[in-house]
């Protein structure tokens, strides 16, 4: 009956283990095989745009280039101009605010802080030609770039300080007969280089990612599936779905990792239960800016400073600006730790004209959420903090004009007048300049969603389950490894410590008095 | 004095697999609390489980066993002679005094372990294992989708567990001394592990089972 009964335990304990196997080995490779497989097949298109004859013509503007793809894609121009890629403006819903216009129009960020005054320069990457001042025309169809999205010959630019029309060298004609679905070479001509420079703002998005090791991305990376941005960034009626926050407040139109992944991608159930709070790029983006640096603290107090009426430009060990009369002083990053934060998909921005506190740093964008939000998860985000020009009377940030092509047009990169500079940002969008600033601190959150690592070079669990890991800052909720509570280390630990005193001072007294007791029989017997 | 069988095989057995079990659960569960790097942060989890489970199996087997055999019986506790006891432990052992309760097949639990051991029994393991559960299936997957229950975080069940494991090592510091103060230093060691132990002999009691046992 005994040994029946140890057998069947030793039975029972073995299939169970064997049937949790069973279960684990349910391959998740297999979901991915399918995938890679799926986004391997690449795209051909079902036209040869350079058999047109309405596309064999010499261009000689860009905006006729517009006129021959609308005589065809009839449809296209007004449904392109609805999109924020044209609009640069959108209507967002903002609790406590309500439903505000906002986008690169008229927000502020803390790097060149905004377009006001600056359009010939910023403008650049608009998907349109012409806007460089007020007074452009976002009626016309024939000022739409199409062909900033579209080229596939990979000859196209957009001139510098040119408010956004081509480079005077691109072939209009060549161009024309080689369009067809973006690159990652299109998007990246602009979201590679914003800011002023490659890998400048995001941080997860550069040119490396043109041609990289799977270790920087594993998903744009030419090594591995090589996915085009649209792959993911899907597109109706071009509005690309995907969200970033320095401009995005609301919670739609989002792409998420599970669209391809499902939400139990992984073997281990326990990894797909922290998808409740913690999201997938918080451990698989264990660093960002993995090639080329990216744009940490910028101060614009320091900027001005010139050698002999000379601008001067100072770069650090690997060969980034860490100074520029025009900008002021910079520190730069490469692979980055990334900071985390609780984000819920909704976000605030700073909205010129907001009053603030200046005695802690201006948050530029405000990620909402909390642990205790059913809808927030740890994200993890690239912080840039800034000390930008800001009215002490109006007490409010100031939108300088920066750019002007010429000397004596007030843009602060040539006169180096920050008054002037401020007076004319101000008037561009409709405010006014008290004639007193000072610098203050900002902070902008760039959440990190680009340079995903291979699974075997995510963040492990120790990194953030121990007191110094990942997550310390991140307060209010229990990790195991990294929280304890205090009074049931004080209680346990004390049973724990009594017990062994209590133990060793039971034992000496039995030593003792045994001891006692054995001198005491030896005297008898002696006597 | 007389040779008795006291500690059947299934007895050792479940004695011995759940001093292991609670010796790896405390390894891995000081591990999964910060404590050390031993096993590496996953791996901790992964064996804390296991050994988790295969604990909850040995107690599932263990319960039927204590009721098929009327062995529960034993741990029913008692206040008769508890002060005997104590004041055995606090006073008595030092001078060899005689152990103030007798040793049987029948009873093998002097009113103290009674009352220690009941209390482990329906008080400690019972809160380790439901909030060990907790702790493990507080999210859960069902159809692709990761579902909670209603609790806000981890932080109550896991101080809970924390706590109760605390209290359990306790235990076992003093269990593990207690062992030393049997007839000799080592009789109790001997008879969890073969089963045997030198009793004082009780003629009609013994006779009578190993009567009724033939």
């Amino acid at each position: 009956m005994k040994k029946i009964f140890i057998i069947l335990l030793i039975i029972t304990v073995i299939v169970i283990s064997l049937a949790t196997m069973l279960v684990k080995n349910q391959s998740t490779e297999s979901k991915l095989e399918i995938l890679k497989h799926r986004y391997s097949k690449k795209h051909i298109s079902s036209v040869d745009h350079a058999k047109f004859a309405i596309l064999q013509q010499q261009f000689k503007t860009p905006q006729d280039v517009t006129k021959a793809c609308i005589s065809c894609h009839t449809e296209r121009g007004k449904e392109f101009m609805h999109t924020s890629h044209w609009q640069w403006s959108r209507e967002e819903y903002i609790k406590g605010r309500g439903v505000v216009k906002l986008g690169k129009k008229n927000i502020l960020n803390n790097f060149c802080i905004g377009i006001s005054g600056s359009e010939q320069s910023c403008n650049r990457c608009h998907a349109g030609y012409g806007w460089g001042d007020k007074k452009f025309d976002f009626t016309k169809q024939e000022n739409i770039d199409c062909l900033v999205c579209h080229d596939n010959s990979g000859e196209y630019t957009k001139a510098t300080g040119g408010a956004g029309m081509p480079d005077s060298a691109v072939n209009l004609s060549k161009v024309a007969q080689h369009v067809g679905q973006s690159q990652k070479a299109n998007c990246g001509s602009c979201h590679f280089f914003g800011g002023g420079g490659n890998n400048v703002k995001h941080g997860d998005l550069e040119k490396a990612q043109l041609d990289c090791s799977r270790d920087v991305d594993v998903h744009m990376s030419g090594e591995g599936t090589d996915l085009r941005c649209a792959d993911c960034h899907t597109t109706d009626h071009h509005v690309i779905k995907g969200k970033m926050y320095s401009v995005s407040s609301m919670n739609k139109d989002r792409i998420s990792c599970s669209q391809c992944h499902t939400q139990t991608p992984h073997k281990d159930n326990i990894i797909n239960e922290h998808s409740v709070k913690v999201s997938c790029q918080a451990c698989h983006i264990p660093t960002y800016a993995k090639v080329n640096s990216t744009k940490m603290t910028w101060d614009w107090s320091k900027a001005g400073k010139l050698k002999n009426g000379e601008e001067i430009e100072e770069e650090d060990s690997l060969g980034n600006h860490s100074y520029m009369s025009i900008k002021g002083q910079f520190t730069w990053g490469r692979n980055v730790v990334p900071e985390y934060t609780w984000f819920n998909g909704t976000a605030d921005h700073y909205i010129i004209g907001d009053k603030v506190d200046t005695s802690k740093p201006i948050n530029m964008n405000t990620l909402h959420g909390d642990y205790c939000d059913p809808n927030a998860q740890i994200i993890p985000v690239k912080v840039h903090r800034t000390k930008q020009i800001y009215d002490t009377k109006y007490n409010q940030l100031i939108e300088p004009k920066l750019y002007s092509a010429h000397k004596g047009d007030g843009g602060y990169w040539k006169d180096f007048n920050w008054d002037t500079a401020a007076k004319l940002g101000m008037e561009g969008i409709g405010k006014k300049y008290s004639g007193h600033h000072t610098f203050v601190r900002t902070q902008m959150y760039w959440p990190l969603n680009h340079m995903v690592s291979p699974s075997d070079k995510s963040v492990s669990c120790i990194e953030c389950h121990s007191s110094d890991g990942r997550l310390k800052n991140l307060k209010g909720f229990y990790i195991p490894g990294r929280d304890e509570n205090s009074a049931v280390e004080f209680i346990g630990i004390g049973a724990i410590v009594s017990s062994i005193l209590g133990v060793i001072i039971h034992a000496l007294l039995r030593i003792f008095h045994n001891a006692k007791r054995n001198r005491k029989s030896n005297n008898l017997k002696e006597e | 004095m007389k040779r008795v069988y006291i500690y059947k095989a299934y007895e050792r057995f479940w004695h011995w697999s759940q001093a292991f079990l609670v010796f790896f659960l405390a390894f891995t569960g000081f591990e999964i609390h910060g404590s050390f790097e031993f096993f590496g942060y996953k791996n901790a989890v992964m064996y804390h489980n296991m050994a988790a489970i295969s604990f909850l199996i040995l107690i599932a087997f263990t319960i039927f066993w204590h009721f098929a055999t009327g062995e529960w019986k034993q741990y029913i506790p008692t206040f008769t002679n508890i002060k005997a006891q104590i004041d055995y432990y606090l006073v008595g052992i030092f001078k060899k005094a005689p152990h103030p309760t007798r040793k049987t097949e029948l009873s093998k639990l002097n009113p103290l372990q009674k009352l220690v051991y009941f209390g482990l029994k329906v008080i400690l393991i019972p809160l380790l294992s439901i909030s060990g559960l907790l702790y493990m299936f507080y999210r859960y997957e069902s159809n692709g989708q990761i579902k909670s229950i209603n609790v806000d975080g981890l932080g109550g069940i896991a101080s809970v567990h924390t706590l109760v494991a605390l209290f359990m090592i306790a235990f076992v510091i003093v269990h593990l001394y207690l062992i030393t103060t049997g007839t000799t230093v080592f009789s109790n060691l001997k008879a969890m592990l073969t089963g045997y132990e030198e009793l004082e002999h009780d003629e009609d009691e013994s006779e009578e089972k190993e009567k009724t046992n033939e």
